[in-house]
């Protein structure tokens, strides 16, 4: 029976930071991944599955906290903001290394920001350096062809600065909570291809060089890929795990078997209908987070009923979320009555949806349809998955019994659904919206009339307004007013219809140490160890 | 070695065509038990489905506190995780399924009976067109076919048919042309041809027939398969809609959960099987009381 | 036979072409692309993307460099796993899928062929009724619900073997036993049905009569007409197994090609799904070719055409 080198029967350490264990044997986290990653260039990824292999590789100016997420020093051991909130600097720190043992330099910084906006490389989040920094989306629309002319400096061998367009107060939490701002090994990245070239072969196991905790040994797709200790990195001290071995689990019953049979140490997910047995018969395992995400109704206010924010009203108000939650998703969701998800950094709305089911009633007959009569049909559009069908069927039958609307389902592979959904081919569909960096303006940017992303062809120009005055404002706490002023619009016109609040359920083997649950389910691995 | 009894055969069961063939068919077949016992399951299942409404819960009324409960008294086969009555569910399925099965088998079966004969008998240049044709058919993708069917005509249930028949009927044809090329040749045949008969009697009459056996049995396996394939199609969309459900798609879900609700696996499975028996006998009796050339010892 | 099969080796290339042809305009008309993500890009990354991978030439152009370089033997880079190859996936994968394929095949030769034989020399007793019902419980018990079971049984329960990968020996027997059962059946049933078409006629009346063992008659007379059926079946039947089953490949997750099938056609990963086409093609055009070949060699009074 070939299993994996398992985990090893070490001395128990003590939690003192910076203590190096000394294992008998290796140290081998077993982790589910999700799906095969695409890449592994972190200019050019986007899913969760890359997101964690970029977590034990990379490291970029900032990490983050591993239990509330706020922005601590990474490459960079300080920094500072000018008082007018455009100029940030940053100062690396003494003796950095690649994980082949070349110097990280300012240039790698600056040539890796160069590569992030170049047009040729089409990276999808370029965007994140575009919309802020002085000069980069002319430079990126070709317009300055000279790269000295963007707000991105080295005035030194150890400083670096960012210049910006206007004051973006979350800026550190992108640079902190996502990869965007991450350096590369612009000397491997350069000996493969262009600096700009898309998909060359750098990322590949023995090519691939890392300024993170943890190094590419192996990328055998379909199989495994194996990253180990990186001894080079400034922090290697307070890494205890020797190996991480991450498994491609597409199927989520498959991967929970994997794990009864001891292949892994940690799933990606587990199947929802055995969150009830484990956690009667081994709570151990079975863990759930709060997970940074909402679950909503997405609807096109264009087309009747759904026009009459009456009607939209009277359908958010009409789902009995506890039961939902209780009975169908089973996952200990947070109902959400808002948009916005309450976080970490302080933020919480204060606007809710609240009524009873008469004000509900009342609201439909004051539309136009007592008691559903009348109701020109809706359809409401969801991906084909099991679990997003049982919420539809369910809250298709609330609605039908306690308002008398009658509503059909239909179910779309995923690509004709984002289709659907990005050509506004549809009346009301399921969405979900998980946050890359933790701001509330994560979710509440989306709404703004004719974002990419808000396809409800919605549009409030107060809300508009009050989105770009949050961004001037001076500090955290006048923005997030604001924000709650922008949240109380979405509870008053409910173009969409949030549902609950997303967790992670996952299993985890109890032997697994170090590990903090935090709202986006970032995996700090620096942090984990194994103690049998 | 000349077959004097197979010419006499060919010609006298041409003129009694009419009365004889059949109801000796069909005494033969009521003397096979277990086929007789399979017809005889399949029809109180058909008519149970299409009964069922009549005398079983609502199929999609809820009870989200009742969640997934085993067989009980209210519930003889227990309910779904939003508590749904899981008899009434089967019920309702088993129209979609035995319907989509049957009518989309038949579908395939008279496309790929024809075709398949057609190519055989004819031989030649024709038929290496025509399989060609078939080749290319097999080698195209079908999810990406079956998605760009939605686009141009809907999501309406005759497209199910048309899509799960525009498959099946593929390796039917392949089995029959082998058949037909196997017994083209052989005496009955060529006596026929000897008799001046068109080669359009030839094939209907003669060569069809003639391949009813391996057909027959093709047929039965593959309304199964074809029951399965509707609820990969549901996963794209075409066919029945939410809250309704068919066989294939409460066994799918049944197995996703079939370590906590067994039952949701155990029921619609067992139905299935029992179906499926059903139908191989019955085919099996079939293929024998239609058998012109049976030996009787 | 030497020119029968030039002949149909002359005749694929129209067959293959129109096969690339077809799938490749069928891809661009299916509703969203391999970039189509639920978070939105914006026109201007879209532009640039699109430039990347020459989606921007006219749609004419791009049929004309893919035939290009599938002429060169270059099946383009994946969209989906933009650092490999369509070549490179299909030679890393495909072996993986063929194993599993073959072992299958040998399960199903060996569980369908004696009992689709014996169902058919012992119609209508008990020994037939056992045999096609064991025979069948490859189809009525579906491969997704086979599979996890025994893997609950054996690797979860009993632990002899994992509950899932591709590692040793060991690993090959549950995948193997699931796929091959579902085609044991078709090959038992088709089995039986086509012997006893051949049993019911009169040279085998004949063969018995002049004192042929029973045996004898059956291997040697019967089986050579009976199995026609089979072998047209087969096929097609072995051009899918050996292309890998995605079900089998998503529960025992086996790093085969059949995944890629189903996947990539989801993933819109255009020149993945044309490299698994014509993939599947190429083995199925060799193997209705060698079914051909056998039908006549099975019944000699057939002629190549």
């Amino acid at each position: 029976m070939a299993l994996l080198a398992g985990c090893a029967k070490t001395v128990p350490t003590p939690e003192a930071a910076g203590q190096v264990p000394a294992p008998h044997r290796p140290q081998v986290y077993r982790f589910g991944n999700g799906f095969e990653p695409q890449d592994l260039d972190p200019q050019i990824v986007q899913g969760i599955p890359e997101l964690h292999l970029i977590e034990a590789l990379f490291e970029g100016l900032l990490t983050e906290d591993p239990k509330d997420l706020h922005p601590t020093p990474g490459l960079a051991s300080s920094w500072e903001i000018s008082p007018d909130g455009l100029v940030y600097t940053f100062h690396l720190r003494e003796n950095l290394h690649w994980s082949d043992g070349s110097p990280i330099t300012t240039d790698d910084f600056l040539l890796s920001w160069k590569r992030m906006i170049s047009p040729k490389l089409a990276s999808e989040y370029a965007y994140l350096i575009y919309n802020f920094v002085k000069g980069a989306k002319d430079y990126y629309d070709a317009k300055i062809t000279d790269f000295s002319q963007v707000g991105l400096k080295a005035p030194d061998d150890h400083t670096l600065q960012v210049t910006l367009l206007s004051p973006t107060p979350y800026l550190l939490k992108i640079i902190a909570n996502h990869y965007v701002w991450h350096p590369l090994p612009i000397k491997t990245v350069l000996k493969f291809g262009a600096l700009d070239e898309r998909s060359t072969q750098w990322t590949q196991a023995g090519n691939l060089v890392s300024s993170g905790p943890f190094m590419l040994k192996e990328w055998t797709p379909q199989k495994r890929i194996v990253v180990v200790r990186n001894p080079y990195y400034w922090d290697a001290s307070s890494v205890k795990l020797d190996e991480i071995d991450f498994f491609p689990t597409e199927d989520l019953p498959a991967e929970e078997r994997m794990f009864r049979d001891d292949q892994l140490d940690r799933t990606q997910e587990i199947p929802v209908d055995k969150i009830n047995s484990y956690r009667k018969n081994h709570p151990e395992l079975l863990h759930i987070d709060p997970w940074l995400g909402v679950y909503f109704y997405r609807c096109n206010v264009t087309r009747p009923p759904l026009n009459d924010k009456r009607v939209r009203k009277a359908l958010a108000l009409a789902i009995d979320r506890e039961s939902l939650i209780r009975d169908v998703t089973r996952a200990n969701e947070r109902p959400a009555y808002a948009v916005s998800v309450p976080d970490d950094s302080g933020y919480t709305p204060r606007a809710q949806i609240t009524g009873t089911l008469a004000d509900a009633r009342r609201l439909l007959a004051e539309a136009g349809y007592p008691d559903g009569k009348g109701m020109p049909p809706i359809e409401l559009l969801y991906n084909t998955q099991s679990n997003h069908r049982e919420i539809a069927e369910a809250i298709q039958e609330m609605w039908r019994t306690k308002l008398g609307v009658n509503i059909d389902l239909l179910n779309e592979e995923w690509k004709v659904y984002l289709e659907s959904q990005h050509t506004h081919n549809y009346q009301m569909e399921r969405a979900g919206w998980i946050a890359d960096y933790e701001d509330p303006h994560v979710f509440l940017e989306i709404w703004e009339t004719n974002n990419g992303n808000n396809d409800t062809l919605w549009s409030n120009p107060e809300y508009d307004r009050l989105l770009h005055e949050a961004l001037r404002a001076k500090d955290d706490a006048i923005r997030y007013e604001i924000y709650q002023k922008m949240d109380a619009i979405l509870v008053d016109e409910c173009p969409v219809i949030p549902i609950f609040y997303y967790t992670r359920a996952y299993l985890m083997s109890p032997k697994v140490k170090g590990s903090w649950p935090n709202l986006l389910d970032n995996h700090p691995f620096k942090s984990i160890y194994l103690d049998d | 070695m000349a077959q004097p009894e197979a010419q006499i055969r060919v010609i006298t069961a041409e003129s009694d065509r009419g009365h004889s063939l059949w109801s000796d068919a069909w005494h033969r077949l009521r003397r096979n038990r277990l086929a007789f016992a399979g017809g005889i399951f399949l029809v109180v299942l058909s008519v149970l489905c299409a009964a069922g409404p009549l005398f079983s819960q609502a199929y999609e009324a809820q009870n989200l506190d009742l969640g997934a409960t085993p067989p009980s008294a209210q519930h003889w086969l227990g309910t779904d995780v939003l508590g749904r009555d899981l008899f009434a569910r089967i019920l309702y399925g088993g129209r979609i399924s035995l319907t989509v099965g049957l009518v989309a088998t038949f579908v395939a079966l008279t496309i790929g009976v024809t075709y398949g004969a057609v190519s055989g008998y004819v031989g030649g240049k024709l038929d290496a067109v025509m399989m060609r044709i078939v080749d290319i058919l097999y080698a195209l993708p079908f999810a990406i076919f079956v998605i760009l069917l939605m686009v141009f005509f809907g999501r309406n249930i005759f497209l199910l048919f048309i899509a799960i028949g525009a498959v099946e009927w593929l390796t039917m044809a392949r089995i029959v042309r082998g058949q037909v090329m196997s017994i083209k040749r052989m005496e009955y045949i060529e006596a026929a041809r000897a008799l001046g008969l068109g080669r359009r009697r030839i094939i209907f009459r003669h060569v069809i027939p003639n391949v009813l056996g391996p057909v027959i049995v093709y047929t039965t396996l593959t309304i199964p398969a074809v029951m399965l394939l509707e609820a990969f199609l549901s996963f794209l969309g075409l066919g029945v809609q939410a809250p309704m459900s068919s066989w294939g798609v409460l066994i799918q879900d049944g197995a996703e959960k079939m370590e906590e609700f067994w039952w949701l696996l155990v029921f619609p499975g067992t139905l299935f099987s029992l179906t499926l028996f059903s139908l191989n006998f019955l085919g099996d009796g079939l293929r024998d009381a239609l058998d012109v050339r049976a030996s009787k010892d | 036979m030497i020119r029968f099969v030039i002949q149909r080796l002359l005749q694929t290339i129209p067959v293959i072409w129109v096969i690339i042809t077809a799938t490749f305009f069928m891809l661009r008309w299916v509703p969203g692309g391999p970039f189509t993500a639920e978070r939105a890009v914006t026109p201007e990354i879209m532009r640039n993307l699109e430039a990347h991978y020459g989606l921007d030439r006219p749609l004419y152009r791009q049929y004309l460099d893919y035939v290009g370089s599938v002429l060169r033997g270059d099946l383009g880079p994946s969209f989906k796993y933009p650092t490999r190859t369509v070549n490179e996936i299909i030679a890393e994968k495909l072996p993986v899928s063929v194993e599993l394929g073959l072992l299958s095949l040998g399960v199903a030769l060996c569980i369908g062929l004696p009992l689709g034989v014996l169902a058919a020399v012992k119609r209508n007793t008990w020994i037939d009724y056992v045999c096609s019902s064991f025979a069948m419980v490859g189809i009525c018990v579906p491969t997704f619900v086979m599979g996890p079971l025994l893997i609950l049984a054996f690797a979860i329960h009993l632990g002899w073997v994992n509950a899932s990968g591709w590692y040793g020996p060991i690993d090959r027997v549950l995948p193997s036993l699931v796929l091959g059962s579902v085609y044991a059946a078709y090959v038992a049933r088709l089995t039986r049905g086509g012997m006893l078409e051949v049993l019911s006629q009169d040279f085998i009346r004949t063969a018995r009569a002049k004192g042929a063992s029973e045996t004898r008659v059956i291997l040697k007379h019967a089986l050579r007409g009976g199995l026609s059926p089979v072998v047209s079946f087969l096929g097609p039947a072995i051009a899918g197994i050996v292309t890998g089953s995605f079900v089998i490949e998503k529960i025992f997750q086996i790093p085969g090609i059949g995944r890629e099938f189903v996947n990539s056609a989801f993933n819109r990963d255009y020149t993945l799904v044309l490299g698994t086409v014509l993939l599947y093609a190429g083995f199925l055009i060799a193997l209705n070719l060698v079914v051909d070949v056998v039908l006549v060699w099975l019944n000699p009074k057939l002629k190549f055409e």
